[in-house]
């Protein structure tokens, strides 16, 4: 089927595979999304997704965030097959995603947008019983999570709305990378960001890789792609064209094996 | 990385704009400012009397304002409020001239305004209709069955727990009721809700950006429910206190309740667009009102001033708002 054109890993390696997912099939009515992909993300890899429109990228990052569930194939978190009926399945078992629209509310402080959805309570009966919030040690925990990420910030305690949009979207990054345990996912997380802004983000993005986490990041931004990714997956109708090297491919390779311009055999 | 300049505080701390440190800044000195126009135009405004007087005729709409400013976190708008409250005081008025045991009345009249409330609730979260048009139809749906039910008139409820609110006691030479403390002490209920668990973390992020709460997991149908239904319970317990105001069940009553407690809110520094605000503001914007109209009524001005500088208020404070939002 699909190949691995001259991935840069050769097989043997002690690579170890995070996520696979073997043979996906989603269709909608007639439309088939997902033809039998295959997809695997090394530990420690920032992995780029790219393809056309309607190529199947966007419904194949939402089966390995639990927002679709296949047809049919199988999906291995660490070699264990797993089956999520829903996004928070799969942020259960330490995958978070990261949006293209800003997915912060700009009235709450930087720790309230942080910790979303998962505060802390109080220790105690404070927290037990009278569901007390612990607001300084989640103060605590998001100051010393952006000062591990390297991301600077006015202040802590600024409301997001009172923030830049590099630094906003470097908020609900961070919230990913806090709370991931395997992997994080990223939809386009820099589209609605201008150049500077954009630079912020990438480097958080790689600040993530560098702490061991592996990243998947779907970009129509080819220049973004090529400075970040170690390695680069193609999607072509509903199947993976391809998986190419930065290093061994141009921009002009890749978006040849996007269009169907130059076909990639199996081997 | 960063170029941005060290945390302002909120950019133009405007007159109504919420400062972090300090909630509803603005609201109290507009408070502070009409309060020394009375005094010093009248001396008798000062007078503890006078003062347990507008705590007293505040309790019913700062009552109300509570639920009101739950709901506008939400970026909704309840126009039902006097209508629910109203179905309390006719229900339990009701039951109790027809001999049932009171407190029993008044609970199944709190839960039935509860009720109301969780029906306009569902309505808005799970038919994604617009809460204006919910609590519209709420409120007209109301106040043609009360009246129907009480056959047009409004009537008598004479009994001890029901008008228990109303009781007085003395702190030096202030007169209070009963339920001057309620209310107070709902405030202070709600607020520690809003401020300090996660259930009143969720409805500012839902307020503030509904997507972003749904992607972090948060059930924001089931959330917004329970505003609903939670603010129909507080229009029910303000039943209770109105009762105790006025021992009398009245079809017709409280119809500019929802506009003065929809003022108090917004006058509180609570944002039409949701998730801004707080109740420190509401409580305050009630007491303007409450001030507002007994000062002016002390200095004997025509009432229909009291309405229109309530009404020149609500346009200035949601101008301030307006025009904060557009800085962001």
């Amino acid at each position: 089927m699909s190949a691995l054109a001259s991935a840069p890993n050769q097989p043997g390696d002690s690579v170890r595979n995070v996520l696979e997912a073997r043979n996906l099939v989603k269709s909608y009515g007639h439309v088939v999304a997902l033809d039998g992909v295959d997809f695997d993300l090394r530990a420690g890899e920032i992995l780029a997704v790219v393809g056309d429109n309607g190529a199947g990228k966007s419904t194949l990052i939402k089966t390995l965030t639990g927002a679709v569930v296949p047809d049919s194939g199988e999906i291995l978190l660490d070699g264990q097959p797993v089956h999520f009926k829903g996004p928070l399945d799969a942020r259960h078992r330490g995958i978070e995603a990261v949006y293209q629209d800003l997915a912060v509310a700009p009235a709450l402080d930087i720790p309230s947008n942080l910790f979303l959805g998962r505060e802390l309570l109080s220790p105690g009966i404070l927290g037990s019983v009278f569901r007390r919030l612990d607001k300084r040690r989640m103060r605590e925990m998001a100051a010393e999570a952006m000062a591990d990420l390297k991301f600077r910030l006015p202040s802590i305690t600024s409301r997001v709305e009172n923030l830049s949009g590099g630094q906003r979207q470097g908020v609900a990054v961070a919230r990913a990378a806090v709370f991931a345990r395997k992997l994080v996912i990223m939809d386009e997380p820099t589209a609605a960001l201008g150049v500077r802004e954009t630079g912020q983000v990438l480097e958080l993005i790689r600040a993530i890789r560098d702490r061991g986490l592996p990243v998947v990041l779907i970009s129509h931004n080819m220049p973004n792609v090529f400075e970040l990714a170690d390695r680069i997956c193609i999607m072509r109708l509903g199947k993976r064209a391809a998986v190419v090297s930065p290093k061994s491919h141009t921009m002009a390779d890749v978006v040849a094996i996007m269009t169907g311009a130059v076909k990639v055999e199996a081997g | 990385m960063s170029s941005a300049t060290p945390s302002a505080p909120e950019a133009g701390a405007g007159l109504f704009s919420r400062t972090k440190t300090i909630p509803a800044v603005g609201p109290i000195l507009v408070l502070l400012a009409f309060c020394l126009v009375f005094a010093v135009t009248n001396p008798r405004f000062l007078a503890p009397h006078n003062l347990s007087i507008i705590l007293q005729q505040t309790i019913v709409v700062g009552t109300l304002a509570i639920g009101q400013t739950l709901v506008i976190l939400t970026a909704g708008i309840d126009l039902a409020v006097g209508a629910i409250c109203v179905l309390g005081t006719i229900v339990a008025g009701k039951m109790v001239n027809l001999g049932y045991d009171p407190m029993l009345s008044m609970l199944f009249a709190a839960i039935l305004c509860t009720l109301s409330g969780l029906i306009a609730g569902a309505l808005v979260s799970r038919l994604d209709l617009p809460p204006f048009i919910v609590t519209l139809g709420t409120l007209g749906i109301l106040t043609a069955a009360l009246r129907l039910i009480s056959k047009g008139g409004a009537f008598p409820v004479q009994d001890d727990f029901l008008g228990l609110t109303g009781n007085t006691f003395r702190i030096g030479s202030f007169v209070l009721t009963y339920g001057v403390l309620a209310m107070l002490l709902l405030y202070a209920i709600v607020w520690y809700l809003l401020n300090e668990t996660r259930w009143g973390r969720h409805l500012y992020a839902i307020g503030n950006n509904p997507e972003a709460a749904r992607l972090v997991g948060i059930p924001v149908r089931l959330h917004l429910l329970q505003v609903y239904a939670l603010a129909g319970l507080i229009y029910g317990i303000t039943a209770w206190l109105a009762l105790g105001r006025i021992p009398n069940a009245d079809p017709n009553a409280l119809q500019t309740a929802n506009l003065d407690s929809i003022t108090a809110v917004v006058i509180g520094g609570t944002s039409l667009f949701g998730g801004r605000g707080g109740l420190v503001g509401t409580l305050i914007g009630a007491l303007i009102v409450g001030v507002l109209r007994n000062g002016l009524t002390l200095a004997g001005i025509d009432p229909l001033w009291q309405d229109l500088v309530t009404g020149i208020l609500v346009i200035v404070a949601v101008a301030f708002d307006q025009l904060s939002r557009r800085r962001r």
